[in-house]
């Protein structure tokens, strides 16, 4: 439309660049939320999703603007909320794909107490968050995951905060899909999203999404020396103790790939006995039946 | 007593875990099974033992609109009810109590004392609330009742708890309505019988009903008092009538969930008080920017910070007014009772579905945990449903699916999340008609003042489907008393016992905020002789929010703030004094102290 360079959606995506958005990215050259983006859009191709069949809901951070790049049903929410309504989003529509997307400020600072409670619900959604360590839309301040000592406009003298461990959180809290990627490792990272839309319950992707603007300690590089899949260490998914360990490892190694996977704890839609039988809330008649209202009314005599 | 009609009222007062709730309750079914109206208004307190309940219960032949002014019996629980509440007795009225546990204090000429000797009675029960039974009998004799009335009371109340309870229960009433029978007079009229069976309800469980008849399918909450039945009421009729319920960990969430389940296509809503409606208002925003239609419930108590959790207060509507940060359109409705708190839900869904935008019911603790009679028979169960302009199915469309097209109406239809071929992205930033941001990147203020004016349009239609205030009574009174939501049954009542002194007075009582009927209002007051605003908070809020709406000022103010709602006398009083020239501002004196 006048003065944008918008492109039409795809109804039926048969390549990966079919789930283009309207728009292109605003992020900087070199962000690695690029990365992260085309990892979403090559899982849904390898998966037959339809654009119809997702919702993807953001917060607020540049990585939120996800969904407005992305050929699906979206909502780009409040900041720190995405979780929260995709919980609402999903309950009343139980047969969307929903997708969550987002950085660490968002999900791990303002949107923290969704993530714990979201977790622990186990509400059949996969969030993907896009971890830079820093605030990079607001111009580069501490973030929860910003390591110890790390210097910027919000902490020139060296933050003196320990950093929030997302992996060990959301396994305390009862997340049933726990994974880590890097966003330079596309194949790697959408095998991931794959098995996390799969997967039945909440599912986290923390991913490595290096700011190249705001954040120089935690660059691609940095990240490229030390990240080393569990999937080649024989990790037992099911063993939440050393996924934990594995979790708190920081130094040369950083792990990436698959924590925890919980297989037999029934996600929120299918505890939920409204949902069992007649479909989505959302696409129920309003009405009540006269033999509803019969019983309350007599409820009240 | 008044206009020759029935009219009784009771209290019973005790500390929190004294279990006055139960008496409580069997009196009402018992009053509603009769068919009689009962207005009950619970003085209570943010404590789960001890403190001081005071529960006043006024029941008569026809409609009662507020507690009333009189007390004609009360049962002492504690002996700090004795000593704090006798001396509200007059002639003819009754005071019950334990006598193996309470002093009567000095009552005035005509009250007549009722000791029980609960011990003797009970023979010497240990259950703790056995004499709250033993007075059950009593007042059921005063009452000019046979005792098996009450028997089937009992048993429909303690039925559950298996014959042992039943019986307990029965033996120490019949013992108590024995011994009333050998020493106390009952009332000359007995309790009357209306036409039929009236129901029972309180405001919240009106309003979760009013949320099941518009077809709300998504719940979500956080407990705050004085909100929390509404959630109560989700919860124990939720999976009969299909309506999800999501107790959520805090306020931001519950909104935010509302408005996730609302995009989708499920009517959603939320109740709240004041507190964590402050937590709900960015949520509130953002179903403005991204055009979902959400119903949130503000049950106002009296604040500000944490306040005071379980007293009554009109002072969040400037909060209502003010929610969120921007400019932008929201519907506001301030139901007068608790018929109408049902019927608000409904009708605010149905608006907010047409001009996609959110609605804030604002009510009060004095409406959501009052318990009233409703005639069955004026609940309805089924009202109109209208969705607005939503697409649910078909076709993609020729071309592009505009999600905020810019109509001449202002409402762009919606398309449910699911929906072949509309796949688009709402967002809580500026936007363009193709949903593209226009916040960062695409900034363009002509797009930006486009999408202002298409959001504001919406609502501008939505005013004529809403009823404009009328003047209630005689036209050319000589004081017209102007309120909003809860008190038009109190000043109702008021401007009835004016009437007895020689002053005639009609009411204007505001329901709908927002949209607000600025012509009409303006034309009524134009008209009135000497306005007096009644208000239940201390800065006279809705009189400021009548005069930027309206530019009017009025002669006078009946302000109340102390946690206690109106008793009819203390407006027939603010408005005395008006007329008589003493003021024009008058703050009640609240006699009874809870």
């Amino acid at each position: 439309m006048d003065g944008i360079d918008t492109r039409q959606l795809v109804l039926d995506p048969q390549t990966a660049n079919d789930y283009k958005g309207r728009v292109d990215p605003d992020w900087c050259p070199g962000c690695g939320d690029f990365g992260v983006l085309n990892s979403m859009r090559k899982a849904c191709l390898d998966m037959g999703l339809k654009p119809h069949e997702i919702l993807t809901i953001s917060g607020i951070g540049c990585s939120s603007n996800l969904p407005g790049y992305f050929n699906s049903y979206g909502m780009h929410t409040l900041h720190g909320r995405a979780l929260a309504v995709a919980t609402g989003a999903k309950m009343a529509n139980h047969e969307l794909n929903v997708v969550v997307t987002g950085g660490d400020g968002d999900g791990y600072g303002i949107g923290g107490n969704h993530f714990t409670h979201t977790a622990r619900r186990n509400v059949d959604l996969t969030y993907i968050v896009m971890d830079n360590e820093i605030y990079g839309l607001t111009t580069g301040q501490l973030s929860p995951t910003s390591s110890l000592d790390m210097k910027t406009k919000s902490s020139p003298h060296g933050s003196i905060e320990f950093p929030f461990n997302p992996i060990t959180s959301a396994i305390m809290n009862g997340a049933t899909f726990v994974a880590r990627g890097f966003s330079s490792d596309t194949r790697h990272l959408s095998m991931l999203m794959q098995q996390a839309i799969e997967h039945k319950g909440f599912s986290l992707i923390s991913v490595f999404s290096p700011c190249i603007t705001f954040n120089h300690d935690n660059t691609v590089k940095f990240f490229k020396r030390r990240v080393k899949k569990l999937e080649d260490e024989n990790h037992d998914t099911g063993d939440w103790k050393t996924a934990c360990e594995k979790a708190m490892v920081w130094d040369d190694t950083i792990y990436t790939g698959l924590f925890l996977h919980v297989k037999d704890r029934p996600s929120l839609d299918a505890a939920e006995p409204v949902l069992d039988e007649g479909g989505p809330i959302a696409h129920r008649s309003e009405a009540l039946t006269k033999e509803q209202g019969d019983r309350i009314i007599s409820r009240m005599m | 007593m008044s206009s020759g009609q029935f009219e009784f009222t009771l209290a019973i007062g005790g500390a929190a875990g004294q279990g006055i709730a139960t008496p409580g309750s069997i009196l009402a079914r018992l009053f509603t099974r009769r068919g009689l109206w009962l207005y009950a208004y619970n003085a209570y307190q943010s404590i789960i033992r001890g403190g001081h309940i005071y529960l006043t219960m006024r029941i008569s032949d026809r409609r009662t609109h507020s507690h009333g002014d009189n007390l004609d019996m009360l049962l002492c629980l504690n002996q700090d009810t004795m000593d704090r509440h006798l001396g509200l007795l007059g002639a003819g009225g009754r005071a019950i109590y334990n006598s193996d546990t309470i002093k009567p204090g000095e009552a005035a000429d005509g009250v007549q004392l009722c000791p029980m000797p609960v011990k003797q009675l009970s023979n010497r029960s240990r259950n703790r609330v056995i004499q709250n039974t033993i007075a059950l009998g009593v007042i059921t004799y005063l009452l000019g009742l046979e005792f098996d009335v009450l028997e089937q009371a009992l048993k429909q109340q303690f039925g559950r708890k298996g014959d042992a309870v039943v019986n307990e229960n029965v033996t120490a009433a019949r013992a108590g309505y024995d011994h009333a029978v050998e020493n106390f007079q009952p009332l000359s009229e007995p309790l009357p019988a209306g036409a039929k069976p009236l129901a029972l309800w309180t405001g919240n469980d009106a309003l979760a009903m009013g949320g099941a008849a518009a077809g709300v399918k998504f719940y979500s909450a956080y407990p705050m008092s004085p909100s929390t039945g509404v959630l109560h009421w989700m919860a124990r009729n939720g999976r009969d009538l299909g309506i999800m319920v999501r107790q959520a960990e805090d306020e931001i969430a519950v909104a935010n969930m509302v408005v996730g389940a609302a995009h989708v296509g499920a009517r959603a809503m939320c109740a709240t008080s004041g507190g964590g409606f402050a937590l709900m208002t960015e949520a509130v925003g953002s179903a403005a920017m991204m055009e979902i239609p959400a119903v949130f419930i503000n049950v106002m108590r009296a604040g500000p910070s944490t306040g005071v959790p379980t007293k009554t207060e009109q002072g969040d509507l400037w909060q209502a007014l003010g929610a969120s940060q921007g400019d932008f359109e929201r519907l506001i409705m301030a139901p007068t009772d608790a018929l109408d708190a049902f019927n608000a839900i409904p009708e605010m869904f149905n608006l907010c579905d047409q001009a996609q935008c959110p609605g804030i019911v604002i009510t009060d603790l004095l409406i959501s945990e009052g318990t009233f009679s409703a005639d069955p028979d004026e609940i309805n169960l089924y009202p109109e449903i209208d969705r607005g302009e939503i697409i649910t199915n078909g076709e993609a469309p020729n071309g592009e699916y505009l999600r905020y097209e810019d109509t001449e109406t202002g409402v762009s239809p919606r398309a449910l999340p699911g929906v072949p071929g509309y796949a688009h992205v709402v967002a809580t930033d500026e936007h363009d008609q193709d949903s593209v941001l226009i916040s960062d990147e695409f900034t363009d203020p002509h797009k930006r003042r486009r999408m202002v004016e298409k959001r504001a349009r919406k609502i501008a239609n939505i005013i004529e489907q809403i009823p404009a205030p009328e003047l209630q009574g005689p036209e050319d009174a000589d004081v017209t008393l102007i309120g909003w939501g809860s008190t038009e049954g109190v000043i109702g009542e008021a401007i009835e016992q004016l009437a007895d002194k020689g002053i005639t007075a009609n009411q204007l009582a505001i329901r709908w905020i927002v949209p607000f009927h600025a012509r009409a209002v303006i034309d009524a007051v134009g008209r009135a002789k000497r306005t007096i605003i009644v208000e239940n908070n201390y800065s006279g809020q809705f009189y400021r929010y009548l005069r930027s709406e309206t530019g009017l000022s009025v002669d006078g103010h009946i302000r109340k703030y102390d946690g206690e709602p109106f008793m009819p006398h203390h407006i027939v009083d603010g408005v005395l004094e008006q007329v008589a020239g003493k003021t024009n501002h008058y703050i009640p004196y609240q006699e009874i102290m809870v």
